[in-house]
């Protein structure tokens, strides 16, 4: 007779449901200032600790402490504090048109303001973004026309993307903005293979590939790694830990106990782990790996911790499956208040400025909307025609008479 | 003029593209140093560096994926898919991505590249050595699907493909790398130097894509096909004496409608032939398109001579391949049908 027990299927759970009290004493938070600050030229081998703590920077009274409190010039700080108060109204007004039936679809990024805009503000010109449809906040904090992101949006005459593609999956290459693809993973892959061409070429340009914590689960991820292991291209490897894909917590993507910093130790690629919601570390984090890439000692990759406060879409419950006030109670806070503490603090920011900050950004974010929704909505005013152009470069044979069949 | 075979060919068409043009970067399993197991890209590296000529990781999907990249940098590359077999965990690097950046993007950014993979069967490669994927790629908006029968065609389109600016399929079917194959795998077999097609020039010269070409000419039957099935119709139309026109498609997407339609007008009779699997199979649309173009200049039905719907098979390889014997019988029938 066998002594093997019957084997039970495991399938782990989040630890908390609706009607539960959130609860995130799982997650372990050091104190600001207490992680150490490596080299940009360490071996990978060397910092092997950085990927199961927290880089964080801002103490809980707002003061920026410990070796990656850089000595960041206000321009920046107040520069970052902006974008994200504009991403935020921005999101918010978006959502609005979205329920008022003006568009099909949105995603927010309310409470990972912080990552993209932070690391957007440590790039350059030249460098390029593959973004996943949550970092919205690379183009609201360049100089990119509000009046054309809400366009794409509506799908109208002025879409820039002629209304081929779905809402908020933008192009916008001179901005380093590579055009999202909405499937999961590909993109990482493929920041990898244009920072393997910067390399080729001799450039200096640096890729940031982006990808969530769910999606770290398909194929492209590892692929990615194993390419940025083994031809050490100057590309930092996002993963966005938002704690949620959908309604699969991060267990589901194997994040339960394991980190996904600590992926990249596998591949010989050194990794951080940071507070996502602390612009501070996020900042020079970001400084961190990209000059290390710039200087031709490889990829990084940084695991941003943070939470997904709104739903995943416009097409998304989240009471249906988390905590209701988890968002309330999450330990690492509000990037934008914790920033506007941090400015406060310093003596370059008040209460007041920040409210003028966020009634001004209210009011150009809907005037552009108003400009916008003169162009149509929900579709309307695009063209039928444009859905045949661009399959190729040149239009072949079998299109022009499937048009022509159409009579467009 | 020199002879090559369509190994050397294709590396001359390599070769050629990275003399003109410094964007131009080959890799895949196994490329760099020993130069790819059919040896197509043997002598690439010493000559061109390893910043140009490379090995990658064995991940098809990283191959293409990573490619996609360096085309919106403003590379071209032409990586290789060791096997035909092999290319599905890059369908949706291919699928989802290469074929849709310019589409997406309002041609922001596209994807110039092209993906070598050797198809078709013939050498004793079962099921994971032998596959015809072609119509998995025809289905796709956004991709051009072309596929070689010999040696000057093959460098031809190659250069055509890596200069083109949107992603290409180059399939090249493995049984014809060293010589013209019909389907008679019991006598000895042939080599390009014997044949008017194993002719190269030297330098640059293109083939477009798009362009089918009248490899036999004949006035009883039109035969659609590609590949190593244009030797193998060849074969028939010489064993069974009737005057079959062969139209070697080279291109299946873009596809010469031009040429198929003024074959079929002229004999009345078409027949489609393909090694790939019959359902849903190219020859499918081939067949859809002469209905739709020729119906009334259509003395019989389109027959279809395909592989079977199975697995490509190890020990009955040969019965599972349309040969000469199966085409010739099908050509026949064809014929006495009034």
């Amino acid at each position: 007779m066998s002594d093997y027990a019957p084997l039970k299927f495991f399938v782990p759970e989040p630890t908390g449901r609706p009607g539960d009290e959130p609860d995130f004493t799982d997650i372990e938070i050091p104190a600001a200032g207490t992680v150490r600050r490596p080299d940009i030229d360490v071996d990978p081998a060397e910092m092997k600790d950085l990927a199961r703590t927290m880089i964080r920077v801002m103490n809980t009274n707002g003061d920026a402490v410990g070796p990656w409190a850089d000595d960041i010039p206000d321009d920046i700080l107040m520069q970052g504090l902006k974008s994200m108060v504009r991403t935020r109204a921005f999101d918010d007004r978006m959502m609005t048109l979205q329920r008022q039936g003006k568009t099909s679809f949105y995603m927010k990024c309310t409470g990972e303001e912080a990552i993209a805009i932070g690391f957007q503000a440590a790039l350059s010109k030249g460098d390029m973004h593959f973004p996943t449809y949550r970092q919205q906040g690379i183009l609201l904090s360049q100089d990119y026309p509000i009046v054309d992101l809400v366009c794409q949006i509506l799908s109208n005459a002025k879409d820039p993307l002629k209304g081929r593609q779905l809402p908020i999956l933008y192009s916008a290459r001179d901005y380093g903005f590579f055009t999202v693809s909405g499937n999961l993973g590909t993109q990482f892959l493929q920041a990898v293979g244009w920072a393997m061409a910067s390399a080729i070429k001799g450039d200096t340009k640096v890729a940031s590939a982006w990808i969530g914590d769910g999606s770290t689960a398909e194929n492209d991820f590892h692929a990615a790694l194993v390419n940025a292991s083994v031809y050490k291209p100057p590309v930092v490897l996002n993963v966005v830990n938002n704690q949620w894909a959908i309604s699969s917590f991060r267990g589901m993507a194997g994040g339960n106990n394991a980190t996904f910093a600590e992926r990249a130790h596998g591949y010989d690629i050194p990794a951080l782990r940071v507070d996502g919601n602390d612009y501070l570390a996020v900042y020079a984090a970001s400084r961190w790996a990209i000059e290390r890439a710039r200087r031709g000692h490889g990829a990084t990759l940084i695991e941003w911790v943070t939470y997904r406060v709104a739903p995943h879409s416009t097409s998304d419950d989240p009471s249906k499956y988390r905590p209701k006030e988890a968002s309330e109670a999450w330990p690492l806070g509000d990037p934008i208040l914790r920033l506007k503490n941090h400015m406060v603090n310093r003596g370059i920011w008040s209460e007041e400025r920040h409210k003028q900050a966020e009634t001004e950004y209210d009011d150009e974010i809907r005037l552009a909307t108003k400009e916008a929704e003169s162009y149509g909505t929900m579709g309307s005013g695009s063209s039928p025609r444009e859905m045949f152009e661009c399959v190729f470069k040149d239009m072949p044979r079998h299109l022009r008479e499937q048009r022509q069949k159409m009579g467009v | 003029m020199p002879q090559m075979t369509m190994i050397e060919a294709i590396r001359d068409a390599m070769d050629v593209k990275m003399t003109m043009d410094d964007n131009v970067v080959v890799y895949g399993e196994d490329v760099g140093y020993f130069g790819g197991v059919f040896r197509c890209t043997h002598g690439l590296q010493e000559k061109f560096g390893t910043s140009r000529v490379f090995d990658a990781p064995i991940s098809e999907s990283g191959i293409v994926g990573t490619a996609i990249g360096m085309g919106a940098y403003g590379l071209r590359p032409c990586v290789e898919i060791q096997f035909a077999d092999y290319i599905y965990p890059a369908y949706d690097q291919i699928v989802s991505e290469a074929a849709r950046l310019r589409y997406r993007s309002a041609a922001e950014f596209t994807s110039p590249i092209t993906i070598r993979t050797p198809c078709g069967g013939g050498i004793f490669g079962g099921q994971t050595h032998s596959q015809s994927p072609e119509a998995l790629f025809t289905h796709i908006s956004g991709v051009k699907t072309v596929i070689v029968s010999n040696p000057y065609d093959a460098k031809g389109l190659l250069i055509s493909a890596i200069e083109d600016d949107d992603p290409v399929i180059f399939f090249e079917p493995k049984r014809l790398y060293n010589g013209p194959f019909d389907g008679h795998h019991d006598r000895p077999a042939k080599n390009w130097s014997k044949h008017p097609l194993g002719d190269v020039p030297e330098g640059h010269y293109t083939v477009p894509i798009g362009k089918a070409s009248i490899f036999s000419e004949g006035s009883d039957v039109t035969i659609l096909t590609y590949g190593t099935m244009v030797y193998v119709a060849e074969a028939a139309k010489e064993e069974t004496g009737i005057d079959a026109e062969i139209i070697d498609l080279r291109s299946l997407l873009p596809l010469d409608v031009d040429a198929i339609v003024k074959s079929v007008e002229k004999t009345g009779r078409c027949m489609v032939l393909h090694e790939a699997t019959l359902t849903s199979g190219f020859g499918a649309e081939l067949a859809a398109q002469v209905q739709e173009r020729c119906f009334y200049h259509l003395e019989v039905p389109v027959e279809r001579v395909t592989g079977y719907d199975t697995p490509y098979p190890h020990a009955q390889e040969w019965d599972y391949f349309p040969g000469p014997a199966r085409v010739g019988k099908a050509l026949k029938s064809m014929m006495e049908t009034v």
